[in-house]
């Protein structure tokens, strides 16, 4: 990408805050505020504040808008009642995934999905080859520059948005969505998240987001971290959550990701196909949880060795709520199960590693 | 833009790689500057070399480690370790909270005292932050 990155409505706040900048799928972002490690832990113990508003918002309407959703999404949209969101993935005919999204169910004729900031183009192009070869009638509608998305994460997430309904708020329950107002300004909240935590995604228009994050600001006082993709980072590696481009790409299906969970089989979804024969025969490579012994990070690209080497990291971390580093990694099936005893090679040593379970974290721990 | 501030311990001299280094007597203490620690954010272990180690000016002698990056330690002078800060093992975050204090890494005994004259000056080092953080 040679253009200037681009900034979000909120970039001033980032700047003021004296946060540390850094290029993130084409969006100059905040990466840290002061302290990754204190920015987790806010949102585990408190709440953190987000911004979001580099990922993409696409919307389908018309009369077979939830035909070709279904055509292109994973998982049922004809089960998820309206108000209600899913997560589920974009995925070529042989399975390999374009994008991972989260489909928002508006109405009878209308969803829309929310999509990664780095995927925003190649999921609209894909999206209308789908429809010029279906035919399906809808207008496809990109709404992401006009849209805002401010993330507030934690156990006293929900408090903190009540403050500013003003006794007018409905609460969704998790995975549900609604209409609502938060210092007198529209949004869309939604009960949702990247982190482990409960909280609202925060959906408003971009003139709005400056507004909002300063209302925001005001009602958390200290006990509201803003959190920078550092923190977002950390916080979904220690859920295991897959990040496109590094548990997800093209070149990998849904089956070795362990997200089987997520494909409605006989929906007739692009792909099913392919992801029914995978899922028959079992995958020749499985994604992983992996605690390396020690303190060293594991990073993406480090090789995975048994007697040779069996698989690569994808995303490695050191785990702030875990307190020890963590890794995700594909890797040969036949090494896959919990409790395999592995290596990994950091800068040219070998570090002894075990196959864990997922999450890495977990409310109950 | 705000120009963030770093503090720049006056009785250090510093190498381009951001380390610093404090002569007490015949061993010099060698740690990792303001700037770098706020650079790196959030230490999560440093890899420390043994005691008697031969190092020389300008190569790594251990590694640290940030949640986002790893990164080699250089010597700022050519010499022999003999001191390690083995609680770092423990406390990696000693480096970001008091860079210049506990958070030192080791010990040199170098083998030019007067090679320590040759580094970076508080001013220098400082104007050097300026330099770069300008880019």
């Amino acid at each position: 990408m040679t253009d200037a990155p681009r900034r979000t409505p909120l970039y001033a706040r980032h700047i003021d805050a004296g946060a540390r900048m850094a290029e993130f799928a084409g969006y100059d972002m905040p990466l840290v505020y002061s302290s990754i490690i204190a920015e987790h832990r806010a949102v585990r113990s408190s709440a953190g504040l987000f911004d979001v508003s580099h990922m993409g918002e696409v919307r389908l309407r018309g009369p077979q808008a939830l035909e070709l959703a279904q055509r292109l999404f994973t998982n049922d949209v004809a089960a998820t009642p309206i108000g209600g969101v899913r997560y589920g993935l974009l995925c070529l005919e042989d399975g390999g995934v374009v994008d991972d999204v989260t489909l928002y169910r508006c109405g009878d004729e209308e969803v829309f999905f929310c999509v990664n900031a780095a995927n925003i183009e190649t999921d609209l192009a894909w999206m209308r080859e789908v429809q010029q070869k279906t035919g399906l009638r809808c207008d496809i509608i990109d709404e992401s520059e006009q849209t805002a998305l401010i993330a507030l994460q934690g156990p006293t997430a929900l408090k903190l948005a009540e403050a500013l309904g003003r006794g007018h708020m409905p609460v969704p329950r998790r995975w549900r969505f609604a209409e609502s107002e938060l210092a007198g300004l529209p949004v869309l909240l939604s009960r949702t998240g990247y982190t482990g935590e409960d909280g609202y995604e925060i959906y408003a228009r971009a003139e709005h987001a400056l507004r909002l994050w300063d209302a925001l600001r005001e009602v958390g006082g200290d006990a509201l971290q803003p959190a920078g993709l550092g923190a977002r980072d950390t916080l979904r590696t220690e859920m295991a959550y897959p990040l496109y481009g590094h548990e997800l790409e093209r070149g990998l299906n849904p089956v070795e990701a362990g997200l089987e969970r997520f494909l409605a089989f006989g929906r007739g979804f692009i792909g099913e196909d392919a992801l029914q024969r995978a899922h028959a025969s079992g995958p020749a490579q499985r994604l992983v949880g992996l605690l390396p012994e020690g303190r060293q990070v594991a990073r993406s690209g480090y090789p995975i060795l048994a007697e040779d080497r069996i698989g690569t990291i994808t995303s490695g971390t050191y785990g702030p709520s875990v307190e020890r580093p963590i890794a995700l990694g594909y890797l040969a099936a036949r090494y896959a199960a919990v409790g395999t005893r592995l290596e990994v090679g950091v800068r040219g040593r070998k570090v002894p590693c075990e196959v864990t379970q997922t999450p890495f974290f977990s409310r109950k721990s | 833009m705000t120009a963030k501030t770093y503090h720049i311990s006056d009785d250090c001299r510093y190498g381009r790689t951001d380390e610093w280094i404090r002569l007490d007597g015949t061993v010099a203490r060698v740690g990792l500057s303001d700037y770098a620690q706020s650079e790196l954010s959030d230490i999560v272990f440093v890899e420390l070399p043994s005691v008697g180690t031969q190092v020389e000016a300008g190569e790594p002698f251990g590694v640290v480690e940030s949640v986002k990056a790893v990164s080699d330690l250089f010597a700022p002078v050519s010499g022999e370790i003999v001191e390690v800060h083995e609680n770092l093992e423990e406390h990696p975050e000693w480096v970001n909270e008091d860079p210049y204090g506990r958070g030192w890494i080791i010990g040199i005994a170098p083998e030019d005292l007067d090679a320590i004259d040759g580094l970076l000056t508080p001013e220098d080092y400082r104007a050097y932050i300026k330099e770069r953080s300008e880019k």
